[in-house]
């Protein structure tokens, strides 16, 4: 067993300023990275190698017990680890009342639609496409700042359209035209599109 | 010789690097992640990543010996592989892993031989060139000088 398992990065009574990062990822060149990007944005780093021990850090994983003092305002794990894969880290972070509300990012190596939409769909924040970029992250700390300052995420599209346009009228609603498909920023853009064509 | 002939020296070697393939553009972004607090940050990963691939290539020479060959592990080490040389920018490293992950998948024994062959090789590469891009950038700090900022404009 790799003795990078030991988790490094203040766990209680840091500044309430920073933003806390929790970082998962099994590979040690990518923790290094991560870290790296994460500290030149002057985010607070702990960086874990596992699921099971991201679990441990929050306290998860004997039972939904709380950590006094333990503050993390975002959590970026990776998809593709041995035993607990970020998908199931994820499930679980969303069904534990303490930490529902921590947005979670997934990075993959990968770049696949269907992965994409289930980590979305279970409620991660966003979707990075390794090799992480300095930009990526600079799009993450807005994540981080606002589930701290109960920042409200982006309104759920299918409640917009039902409350704000008359529901026979859809040629002239202002969702997007399925001819020429946008530019997609983020997966969280396409994910909102493909709910609002699909009405 | 003098700092600015070693600059000129760096500048050619780096850009032939990405020239001819060895690395890309995450090697740059690796290297913007450096500064004076962290001056030794690319030479530090590069070394885990040398440290990780050295046990990968290991473990996949010892898995790709067996008897019963199990590709499922097989494209697990690859798939690590191809991952951490991303990260750092060894692109003709990752290319070879893509290809190797896909005689994996066909469960091809003698063409995941020839690749485990032919990505030790660019690890090889690699690292002899990194090396020497290193002892450049030592070269130029100890005689004073700076790193010349690099883009890539070509």
């Amino acid at each position: 067993m790799e003795c990078e398992g030991v988790v490094s990065g203040v766990r209680m009574g840091e500044s309430s300023e920073e933003v806390h990062v929790l970082a998962v990822d099994d590979s040690l060149v990518d923790r290094k990275v991560i870290e790296r990007l994460l500290k030149i944005l002057a985010c607070k780093v702990t960086a874990v190698d596992s699921g099971v021990r991201a679990l441990e850090y929050l306290g998860l994983d004997q039972s939904d017990a709380f950590v006094e003092g333990l503050k993390v305002d975002l959590i970026i794990t990776d998809y593709c680890m041995p035993g607990m894969t970020g998908y199931d880290l994820l499930k679980k972070i969303k069904e534990s009342s303490t930490f529902r509300e921590i947005p979670v990012v997934i990075m993959s190596s990968e770049n696949i639609l269907p992965r994409i939409d289930r980590c979305l769909e279970e409620g991660a924040e966003d979707f990075i496409v390794k090799p992480v970029k300095l930009s990526d992250v600079k799009r993450l700390k807005d994540y981080g700042v606002g589930g701290r300052i109960n920042k409200r995420k982006l309104p759920d599209t299918t409640e917009l359209d039902l409350s704000s346009s008359p529901p026979s009228d859809s040629s002239s609603s202002p969702s997007i035209s399925p001819s020429s498909p946008p530019v997609i920023d983020s997966p969280i853009q396409r994910l909102k599109m493909t709910t609002t064509a699909l009405d | 010789m003098e700092v600015g002939q070693m600059q000129r020296q760096w500048l050619d070697y780096t850009r032939s690097l990405f020239i001819e393939g060895f690395l890309d553009g995450q090697f740059l972004q690796l290297e913007q992640l450096q500064d004076d607090n962290n001056p030794d940050f690319v030479v530090e990963v590069v070394s885990l990543f040398f440290q990780d691939s050295h046990k990968l290539l290991n473990d996949l020479t010892i898995a790709l010996d067996q008897k019963s060959v199990d590709f499922k592990k097989i494209d697990a080490h690859v798939h690590q592989l191809k991952g951490s040389s991303s990260s750092i920018g060894a692109q003709r490293v990752k290319n070879c892993c893509i290809a190797f992950r896909n005689f994996c998948e066909e469960q091809n024994t003698d063409a995941c031989l020839k690749c485990l062959h032919q990505v030790k090789q660019e690890c090889c590469l690699v690292k002899n060139k990194l090396e020497t891009l290193f002892r450049l950038e030592q070269q130029i700090m100890a005689a004073g000088g700076s790193i010349p900022m690099m883009e890539l404009s070509f």
